[in-house]
């Protein structure tokens, strides 16, 4: 997804600090690893699954944001943490995030983006430039941090499968990588 | 200008002269771990090669390391079907690193890999397990990663891209007052730093206490490195490294020691007196809300958890069983033991600390991630707390949500409570 592109969505859910993996999916159903399953699991915390039910049935459009405060997606290196947020297609607008998370997303596409100051409550919709996002219903514009070099890079190049399939062509024909 | 350790290590394993904190960097890995979750790994590692339109290879399948520990024995058809594709996957392949359940191989990776002699200091180490930052104990660049790296890793030997993270140069001196440890240091180390205060950045460890810490101390200690949000932390190898890799890892060959320029340059530098330092504990939900002892002194916990990647060693079992041998544990109290690996059940039964800590009433888990990981072995009740010397107290983390309670200590801390039922300071316990 480029990065570039301006979209205006509505905030389905704010959350506080430090979110971990295993909230975002317990380690309950980490037996599944197949990437169009985990999006059923998908914050389904337990005594707290209301989030996960409005995902699953489907009131959520995809492109909606969730916004995050600081270190969204600490702990376990378990990609279903990014393939299930990307299964239901939701963009991710935190104040920062954990480097394992952050990696994840960005090698499946995922779109986040590191806005420090962000203030948005549920129902407000957020419009997201090339440097800025702005809180239409506040009106008030809050700055992006840019992604590390290779965040930037991987999100900019689709995600890593396709960019590793295109090094292994490259490979093959006997190029050095 | 000079370099700090990971900075050389990747500057050897990038092919270049110097590397700098923000520059991207290819680098070639030198062993690459997964466990279970490496049935998320195979099929990205196969859809690769279908884009590319090429037949499946993997890079150096000597390199590769797959350890079950997760959930182990299979505690559900999901896992049971994933075990045996991996399995397929191994043999197909001929992975020689693969430790099955198997009560002489068999464990956690972050003790296997040590143990069996497969780190050694300047390697780059990748693991799809955050807790992968242990191995730094051994000066060796460990970082965790999830399953679609590690597929390219799988076909290239290689981290495609990263940037070179900044060094926090942390300097621990003094010598710690009787029965405190390395958890303590960390736990409390994690509180200055908070749960993202090292993000994106390396943590080398130097100092006194450092130099006279234990193996086991050391890998407590990077272990939770990760809790700051660091990718990794490192201790430069010295006499004790090449110690535990002669004489516990059965390593022969060369053993190459990477130590920092005198002008590397670090982010910033942090420093700790441990002399003063009391038992430390994380209180819930977040592992950088550490308090000493003497806040949390009397709170009443259902169930002990002694053991995991960061104190399932020997040291750690002795140190529980020596406080707990010939007494009992309070009414309403369970206590779980999960070894960090097979050789260490085995060492620690000979000496009789499984049946010592037995006979005080503690159940003895089969070595494996157990309740940490909130999948089987332990799962808390709504309204149940629970005292483990495990490195996560996250919402969630032994199941229940919200409603279940963790508090993280050290293995002295785990055991005094134990006879108490309440969080208890161990001094006046021990006979």
């Amino acid at each position: 997804m480029n990065e570039k592109h301006t979209l205006s969505a509505k905030v389905v859910k704010v959350f506080g600090n430090d979110i971990s993996t295993d909230i975002i999916y317990p380690g309950t159903y980490l037996y599944c690893t197949d990437s169009k399953k985990t999006p059923a699991f998908c914050f389904k915390v337990n005594n707290d699954e209301e989030f996960n039910r409005q995902l699953v049935s489907g009131a959520i459009l995809p492109g909606s944001i969730i916004v995050a405060g600081a270190n969204f997606g600490c702990g376990s290196s378990r990609e279903q943490a990014a393939s299930s947020i990307a299964g239901h297609g939701l963009v991710i607008v935190a104040k920062s995030f954990a480097r394992i998370f952050l990696d994840n997303a960005s090698r499946l596409g995922i779109r986040t983006v590191i806005v420090p100051r962000i203030e948005a409550a549920e129902g407000d919709t957020l419009s997201i430039a090339a440097t800025t996002v702005r809180n239409e219903q506040s009106g008030k514009t809050f700055s992006i941090t840019p992604h590390q070099s290779y965040h930037q890079f991987l999100i900019d190049a689709g995600g890593l499968v396709p960019y590793a399939a295109e090094l292994l062509k490259a490979s093959v024909r006997g190029e050095r990588i | 200008m000079g370099m700090t350790v990971v900075e050389k290590i990747l500057s050897r394993a990038s092919g270049q002269d110097v590397v700098t904190p923000g520059e991207q960097v290819r680098f070639a890995v030198d062993l690459a771990m997964s466990h279970e979750n490496a049935s998320g790994a195979i099929p990205q590692h196969a859809e690769i090669h279908r884009v590319a339109d090429c037949p499946v290879k993997l890079w150096d399948p000597s390199r590769i390391a797959i350890i079950f520990d997760h959930r182990v024995p299979a505690p559900n058809v999901d896992t049971a079907n994933n075990q045996k594709m991996i399995r397929n996957f191994v043999a197909q392949h001929g992975i020689s690193k693969f430790h099955d359940i198997d009560g002489v191989r068999g464990g956690i990776c972050h003790q296997v890999l040590p143990e069996n002699g497969y780190v050694l200091p300047g390697m780059v180490v990748v693991g799809t397990d955050s807790h992968t930052t242990t191995h730094g104990a051994l000066g060796a660049f460990a970082f965790g990663t999830g399953v679609t790296e590690m597929a390219t890793i799988w076909t290239f030997g290689k981290v495609l891209n990263m940037d070179v993270p900044a060094t926090i140069k942390v300097v621990i001196n003094g010598e710690f007052r009787p029965g405190v440890t390395a958890k303590d240091l960390i736990l409390h180390l994690i509180g200055l730093l908070t749960a993202d205060g090292a993000t994106n950045r390396v943590i080398e460890f130097h100092g006194s206490t450092i130099a006279a810490m234990s193996m086991s101390g050391r890998l407590t200690l990077c272990n939770m490195a990760v809790e700051a949000g660091a990718t990794s932390g490192i201790i430069p190898a010295d006499d004790t490294t090449e110690k535990y890799l002669r004489t516990v890892a059965c390593v022969s060959g060369m053993i190459p020691r990477v130590t920092p320029d005198v002008d590397a340059v670090y982010e910033r530098e942090v420093v700790v007196d441990v002399s003063g330092l009391d038992y430390q504990v994380a209180c819930p939900h977040t592992v950088d809300n550490v308090k000493p002892i003497s806040a949390v002194a009397g709170t009443a916990v259902n169930q002990i958890v002694l053991g995991s990647c960061t104190n399932g060693r020997q040291e750690d079992i002795a140190a529980a069983s020596a406080i707990l041998k010939g007494r009992r544990l309070a009414s309403g109290v369970r206590m779980l033991v999960f070894p960090a690996s097979w050789r260490v059940w085995s060492e620690a039964n000979q000496e009789g600390h499984l049946e010592a800590l037995r006979a005080a009433g503690a159940t003895i888990m089969n070595p494996g991630c157990g309740c940490c990981v909130g999948a089987h072995e332990g799962i808390l009740a709504e309204g149940e707390t629970a005292l483990s010397t495990t490195n996560r107290n996250f919402v969630g983390r032994m199941g229940s949500g919200a409603k279940a309670f963790i508090y993280l200590c050290a293995p002295r801390v785990a055991a005094a409570s134990a006879l108490t039922g309440r969080i208890t300071k161990p001094e006046g316990i021990q006979a």
